[in-house]
């Protein structure tokens, strides 16, 4: 699905990620830890196209990603739902045309997309909110937001990159629900943190890999997590 | 159909959704209002400039053309003699429909610019003018003075080809300075909507980050500019042309002594000129605009 093969990246003459090589299998479930600065929304990046490695080889759903032109990367990001710390929306949209934004850039119609764009926003708790303004919602709000812009289009993988940086413990763990339960419908699912109690309470529900960026390498934590 | 025509045929029928996606204001957005509005303005001049001259440049060559003079200079006693064989030669010279000795107030028109009314040119030794019109083929002006100089030595033609072509060249000159503002003001208006697209999407780089993030394709997020300024470029356009055909109107109409201002403005069909003006200001703005968009949108990492 994304795989990663000896990759390295350098940004202002300082490598940041070296010799990382790993494979995101249909229907897993990743924890990517690490301390600030370590790389994680790099590596995220580098899984979406965002940014090219400066070494080895990444390949996103088959096709190295060298090879990709702009509308390829278009194309392949429908397949891959984003959900970043900062959120980005669009604030002269309303909650609901935000997640519905994927939708809109792929011309499918909304009026026939209705149903699940109600149904969605319903399940991440938004239903009250979908007519709000982004600058009007809470830190757990825009996170839920976020995470319902970026499976809208039923995406084979979802990243979300600290996606409880903002937000209290009991968000935190409502939000982990969500992207358990995405999961369990088949969806691969990647996410950065750092923080650990985060991924400890996850594994009391799922089989989570964990792995943890050190020293500019990617390394697999094992148990003591 | 041709690619780029298909793309304006898109643009036309629009996408409300993908419309959405760019913030509605900003300052870009009278910035463009304004120059369409202010650039069709001067078009409608430049354009009214061009087609005056034209008309000018085309009455002065026929009229002209047309016309010529015969001057008799005699000794006194001679002179009526040599202005009825010049009028009977004339009469029977093939491309001439008329020709008519001036008469006595008509030479006296003629030089009141200079000595004044009531000058006593009968007392005067002036020579006689003959005015000649020609007819539809017109008449072999090296043959008449031949034939002048053989039975009326003191008749001497002029045709008008001196005077009449820096005349037609000057209208001509004026013309083509019509168009060449107009191509200023289209290069102008290029230009200025270029800047605005550029301001607008450096403005909008975090709109254009989620755009990509979600999955839009450079095409969708570059037709979402490219409309928007487009539309606003025709609605300026067309705004700037409306008060520009209205200022046409309301010139004070020029007597004679208006000189070449006689006649600024539009005149039959060439009422339509001006509405060209809108279609092709958006045009402008669309081919702007899109090469605006596609090259910031290709160096935006």
């Amino acid at each position: 699905m994304i795989e990663l093969d000896n990759v390295a990246y350098s940004y202002g003459g300082g490598e940041l990620l070296s010799d990382v090589s790993l494979q995101l299998q249909p229907g897993s479930f990743h924890f990517l830890t690490g301390p600030s600065g370590a790389g994680k929304t790099t590596l995220l990046k580098l899984f979406y196209g965002a940014l090219l490695p400066t070494a080895g080889d990444v390949r996103l759903f088959g096709t190295d990603v060298r090879g990709m032109d702009r509308d390829d990367i278009a194309m392949t990001r429908r397949r891959i739902g984003v959900v970043h710390q900062d959120c980005q929306f669009l604030d002269h949209l309303s909650v609901s045309d935000n997640i519905a934004l994927p939708l809109m850039v792929s011309g499918r119609d909304l009026l026939t997309e209705g149903a699940n764009l109600k149904e969605l926003t319903t399940w991440v708790g938004l239903k009250s909110r979908a007519g709000a303004r982004p600058p009007e919602l809470s830190g757990g709000e825009r996170q839920r937001a976020a995470l319902a812009r970026a499976i809208i289009m039923s995406p084979d993988v979802v990243l979300a990159d600290e996606p409880t940086g903002n937000v209290d413990w009991d968000m935190s763990q409502r939000l982990l629900r969500l992207l358990v339960e995405l999961n369990r419908m088949g969806k691969t699912i990647m996410i950065a943190t750092h923080d650990l109690a985060l991924i400890r309470a996850a594994k009391a529900h799922v089989q989570a890999r964990v792995l943890r960026i050190s020293n500019r390498r990617l390394h697999f934590a094992g148990a003591d997590l | 159909m041709t690619p780029n025509l298909a793309r304006l045929g898109e643009l036309v029928v629009g996408d409300a959704q993908a419309d959405r996606v760019v913030p509605p204001t900003g300052f870009t957005a009278q910035l463009t209002l304004f120059s369409a509005a202010a650039m069709a303005f001067l078009a409608v001049f430049a354009l009214a400039l061009s087609l005056a001259t034209g008309r000018l440049a085309d009455r002065w060559g026929d009229e002209l053309a047309r016309s010529s003079t015969v001057r008799i200079s005699a000794p006194e006693g001679q002179l009526a003699a040599q202005t009825d064989a010049a009028l009977k030669l004339l009469n029977s010279t093939r491309g001439v429909a008329e020709a008519r000795a001036l008469n006595t107030d008509e030479q006296r028109a003629l030089l009141e610019p200079w000595f004044g009314p009531d000058l006593p040119v009968e007392t005067l030794p002036i020579p006689q003018l003959i005015e000649v019109i020609e007819d539809a083929e017109g008449f072999d002006p090296q043959g008449l003075r031949l034939r002048l100089s053989a039975e009326v030595p003191g008749a001497v033609l002029d045709d008008h080809t001196r005077w009449r072509r820096p005349l037609t060249d000057a209208a001509g000159r004026l013309r083509l300075l019509g168009w060449v503002s107009l191509s200023l003001i289209g290069a102008a208006t290029a230009a200025m909507i270029t800047l605005a697209a550029n301001a607008a999407l450096a403005a909008n780089a975090q709109v254009i980050s989620v755009l990509r993030l979600v999955g839009a394709r450079d095409a969708y997020i570059a037709r979402a500019f490219v409309r928007r300024f487009t539309l606003r470029a025709l609605t300026g356009a067309a705004v700037g042309m409306v008060l520009g055909c209205a200022a046409i109107l309301l010139l004070p109409s020029a007597q004679a002594e208006g000189g070449f201002l006689t006649g600024l403005g539009f005149q039959g069909w060439h009422w339509v000129w001006p509405l060209l003006i809108p279609p092709l200001a958006a045009t402008v703005a669309f081919a702007a605009t899109r090469a605006a968009a596609i090259k910031t949108l290709k160096d935006m990492p």
